[in-house]
């Protein structure tokens, strides 16, 4: 069984959410999804500055097996990404919740939080596919 | 019910993730499939192939119906071990599969057929064999382990005896040698130098085991695939099935027009295809930015009156270069070097038209 860190949120696309406290989030795949989909070749990665939507395809998570897009969890501005993924994509498969991140966004609502998964909730939700 | 090989236990032990492979339950990777792929290009890895099927054709009649079983002529094969890479077509002139023939005798034949397509190819053995003086006996009681890379032979080396390592030395590629209990042959489905060794079921196990001490890395069938397509190799159900002629399939090398009166199956249907000169081709595509070009995706060559349209048939990232890689069926008249368009993720993106074949003993050959 996969690694699930208490401390975060999940949304049940597989995206993981971290709230740094001073109103963004840090923003990556879960291990059980990069698990899912093999060795990462290249990530794509939105702009800083780019506004999104809670639900909108923003990345897309290429590994040698599939293409997958990677959905905003939560509603805001994108105001920082990991650059060191244009290099090493193989990160978000070495390291999903640390050097694997993938976005970080300004929230246009915090309250948006409470809509996503904890970990029991996320565990559950990958349990049932 | 899935099927296991004899070394399904090897592979967890190695903590493999097995999925289902036509029937088999089979390693597709023991954690990261691009590693696995660089061993290989720049070491030695192994694959169980235990799944292929092993079928020995005997008998006075075993040489005039290889003759007429399959597009290339098993005449040409006169030095005992020598194999010949070919395909067995229907009569419409569609690849039933394609195959590997080792040569013992006029009388005694070894065929390494795809597992995914046993049942119909041991059919179609037995309906074209009737009444003909010959034994077609499939061998599932053995393993096959393939070990592939530069240092593959030196590898295997380490685990022979005197003896068989004298029988191996210095074997020029595509021969098969028994060696004891060990059937030896320089053949492989990656690019790159080494061995694929039919061992005794019982035998399988410790061999692996002392392939692994060897330092020799397990490989699965995610690393199996990117090598073999780097290498410009088909794979049986993507590249060619029984609606595609060897001649849209990189296949016309593997067939023997002479002599004229030898009556292959699926002669009359090849010639006509031949003298029309309409038959599709495979290329190689090469993708220099991000993405990969992945099997099913549409090929568009060309606008206005001259558009024409092909079809990836296969396609992956290839760890070797960097990039993605495919094979397409595309319309006779698009040549190397041409620029393409590939239709992915709702955009058209340029791609380099070049041979069916990216990397040959470790290095780019496009």
């Amino acid at each position: 069984m996969s690694n699930i860190p208490s401390d975060l949120k999940y949304a049940t696309s597989h995206e993981w959410v971290r709230n740094e406290g001073d109103g963004t989030v840090t923003i990556g795949i879960t291990e059980h999804a990069q698990g899912l989909l093999g060795d990462m070749v290249f990530v794509e990665l939105p702009e800083v500055g780019d506004k999104v939507t809670t639900g909108d395809d923003i990345a897309v998570a290429e590994s040698v097996k599939a293409a997958s897009d990677i959905y905003a969890p939560v509603s805001g501005e994108v105001v920082a990404i990991n650059e060191d993924l244009e290099d090493s994509p193989e990160l978000v498969n070495s390291d999903a919740f640390g050097d694997g991140w993938m976005f970080k966004i300004k929230l246009d609502d915090a309250g948006e939080l409470e809509n996503l998964l904890n970990a029991e909730g996320y565990k559950n939700s990958i349990d049932e596919d | 019910m899935t099927h296991k090989t004899v070394l399904h236990a090897k592979h967890l032990e190695s903590n493999a993730k097995m999925v289902n492979f036509y029937g088999w339950e089979m390693p597709i990777n023991y954690g990261s499939q691009i590693e696995e792929h660089h061993a290989v290009r720049k070491n030695a890895g192994m694959f169980d192939v235990s799944h292929m099927t092993i079928v020995d054709v005997q008998g006075a009649d075993a040489k005039s119906f290889l003759r007429r079983l399959v597009i290339n002529d098993v005449a040409k094969l006169t030095v005992s071990g020598k194999a010949l890479y070919t395909g067995m077509l229907n009569h419409e002139g569609g690849v039933i599969d394609d195959l590997i023939i080792y040569f013992f005798t006029d009388t005694n034949y070894r065929l390494v057929v795809n597992s995914a397509t046993r049942e119909k190819d041991l059919a179609w053995l037995a309906e074209q064999s009737k009444g003909l003086d010959l034994t077609i006996s499939e061998r599932p009681q053995y393993g096959m382990i393939a070990v592939q890379g530069p240092e593959a032979r030196a590898k295997v080396a380490t685990l022979l005896t005197d003896e068989q390592q004298a029988c191996v030395e210095g074997m020029k590629p595509f021969f098969g040698v028994q060696v004891g209990d060990l059937f030896i042959a320089t053949t492989g489905y990656t690019g790159e130098d080494g061995y694929e060794i039919i061992v005794p079921e019982d035998a399988a196990a410790d061999f692996w085991q002392k392939l692994l001490e060897a330092g020799v890395v397990p490989c699965g069938l995610g690393a199996r695939d990117t090598l073999r397509l780097e290498a410009g190799m088909n794979l049986y159900g993507l590249d060619m099935d029984e609606s595609v002629s060897p001649l849209a399939a990189n296949m016309a090398w593997t067939i023997a027009w002479e002599p004229q009166d030898r009556n292959f199956i699926g002669r009359e249907a090849l010639t006509v295809q031949k003298a029309a000169g309409d038959q599709p081709k495979l290329v190689g595509l090469v993708l220099k930015e991000k993405g990969v070009l992945r099997a099913g995706l549409k090929v568009i060559i060309g606008e206005g009156e001259g558009k024409g349209e092909g079809i990836i048939t296969s396609g992956t990232f290839s760890p070797t270069l960097g990039h993605s890689i495919a094979m397409a069926r595309v319309p006779r008249s698009v040549k190397i070097g041409d620029t393409v368009e590939v239709e992915m993720r709702k955009k058209l993106v340029a791609v380099q038209v070049t041979k069916a074949s990216f990397v040959r003993n470790g290095k780019k050959v496009f």
